[in-house]
């Protein structure tokens, strides 16, 4: 039971720093996806 | 007894933990598992590669589809009952390893190990990660479940967009395109993309964490929350859910509209030329039709967060009125106007296949409302057959009548006439079957007090 809780603990006190970081953990390579997508849509129009 | 590192017990959030952890958790699963719609890029490499004809190199694919299914409905109970953290343990371990037995394959000339790597322990974990996460975020959102759901699930559909390009990168590096591929270098790539989603998915299952027995979003009174006719306050168990008629209209609802997607998506590329061909320029034609493809992938990723999104809004119910009521004018609008208007049948088909994403985003959320949260997972893994029945019947229909169409010597968009009217009849029955749903009779209602005990934290 006292790993859970300084688990839990030092978990805890990480939020702000982590919630920034595994937003960028899934962003970038979502975004980098994104962009590959994107510059083919172009072609659709004829450009 | 101190809690083993995957049970649920030990991931009981403190308080303060920040519940916008969670989404990024369930997405580096989503975005990973996501990969398999990319699986196409690997064909071309693998049938030149390995002298393997078409319908070979799609056994990977198409057995990891029926395993997705399989496993979701199979291992839906363990997964509630273990917690999040087991399952996107258990999924990440299937999924890379899967990667890692197809490289072993193709290094040995063995390709029967990449249909059994990829295909059969990789679909296995395909089916535990797509519903590791659902129910917690909507533990975890009880008042934003559609928006919590939509996050993961857009993340399923943009799992593709990131490994297209990956793959097909990898694969130049290594020598594993043109007309003689490496098949020593396309299982490289294999052995290069197990290890990057081994790193990838293993914030998900070291971030992932349950609420708290008492936790509830700071300011939300769950006696003042939306209340609509269908939001049910039981709960009820798997085993009584599949007995229920609401759970197999919505198996009916999912499936009709899932094959309806399916129905532009699968072949969007030579339908594109098919319907523009005359009024195209030639030379533009092939990368006109890639764009078409790029267009309705965007759509159908973004249509997953912004329509579930907005079901918490509207409501359950209406929202599968617009996928299927408006989606099935759609798709009479394409087959009525053909090719005369390049804007509207682009518009049309962006709009079907957004409805397609949002049926699979929304449908956690119309269980949650339908049957509650005590075993909303499992339920959930059982609907998903559903969708592996769809991913036969969508393409079948398609594939099927538009090949007798051209072999009578059809051109044009009258090759997808009938196709788009089977299309049509089915959303108008996914249309009813939705309007059939009603409340769960509280029979099927787990006793109060252990549902109490089973939804809380521990069980998240």
């Amino acid at each position: 039971m006292t790993d859970l809780t300084s688990e839990n603990r030092r978990d805890g006190a990480l939020n702000p720093v982590l919630i920034a970081l595994v937003w960028l953990w899934v962003l970038v390579p979502f975004g980098y996806g994104l962009y590959q997508l994107v510059i083919k849509i172009p072609a659709l129009f004829g450009t | 007894m101190t809690a083993g590192f995957l049970q649920r017990e030990r991931i009981v959030a403190p308080p303060g933990w920040s519940r916008w952890l969670i989404p990024p958790a369930a997405l580096s699963i989503h975005l990973a598992i996501g990969q398999a719609y990319a699986w196409s890029v690997f064909k071309a490499p693998l049938e030149k590669g390995l002298g393997i004809s078409g319908v070979a190199s799609a056994l990977p694919f198409t057995l990891g589809i029926i395993m997705l299914g399989l496993s979701a409905a199979l291992f839906g109970t363990k997964v509630d009952a273990n917690g999040p953290r087991w399952a996107m343990a258990v999924s990440s371990a299937c999924f890379v390893s899967g990667f890692l037995i197809s490289a072993v394959g193709l290094f040995l000339g063995q390709y029967w190990l990449v249909v059994v790597g990829y295909g059969f322990i990789g679909g296995i974990g395909l089916g535990i990660g797509y519903i590791s996460p659902v129910s917690t975020l909507i533990k975890w959102f009880p008042d934003r479940p559609g928006l919590a759901t939509g996050i993961a699930i857009m993340g399923f559909g943009g799992g593709a967009l990131i490994a297209s390009p990956l793959t097909s990168q990898l694969l130049a590096a290594y020598g594993g395109t043109g007309n003689t591929p490496s098949v020593s270098g396309i299982g490289m790539t294999f052995l290069t993309m197990g290890i990057i989603y081994a790193v990838f998915m293993s914030v998900g299952w070291l971030l992932i964490r349950v609420p708290a027995d008492d936790w509830k979003p700071a300011g939300w009174d769950p006696a003042h929350s939306k209340q609509g006719t269908l939001i049910t306050r039981g709960h009820v168990s798997a085993a009584n859910a599949i007995k229920t008629p609401q759970f197999w209209l919505l198996w009916v609802v999912l499936c009709f509209n899932v094959t309806a997607g399916i129905g532009i998506l699968e072949r969007a590329n030579p339908i594109f030329q098919d319907f523009f061909r005359d009024s195209t320029p030639a030379e533009t034609l092939a990368a006109a039709a890639v764009g078409f493809v790029s267009i309705l992938s965007l759509a159908n990723s973004l249509g997953r967060i912004l329509w579930s999104s907005t079901s918490d809004f509207l409501g359950r119910k209406n929202m599968y009125r617009i996928y299927l009521g408006v989606g099935a004018l759609l798709y009479l609008a394409v087959t009525l106007l053909g090719d005369s208007n390049k804007v509207v049948f682009l518009v049309c088909a962006i709009f079907i296949l957004s409805f397609y994403g949002a049926g699979f985003a929304t449908v956690p959320a119309y269980l949650r409302d339908l049957f509650g949260t005590y075993q909303v997972g499992a339920i959930h893994g059982r609907l998903l057959t559903a969708w592996s029945t769809a991913g036969v019947l969508g393409p079948l229909i398609v594939n099927a009548i538009a090949d007798a169409r051209i072999a009578a010597g059809v051109q044009g968009p009258g090759r997808y006439t009938t196709a788009f009217m089977i299309m049509i009849g089915l959303l108008v029955i996914g249309f009813v079957c939705n309007e059939l749903i009603r409340p769960v009779d509280e029979r099927f209602h787990e006793p109060r007090a252990d549902a109490a005990t089973s939804t809380t934290g521990a069980q998240a």
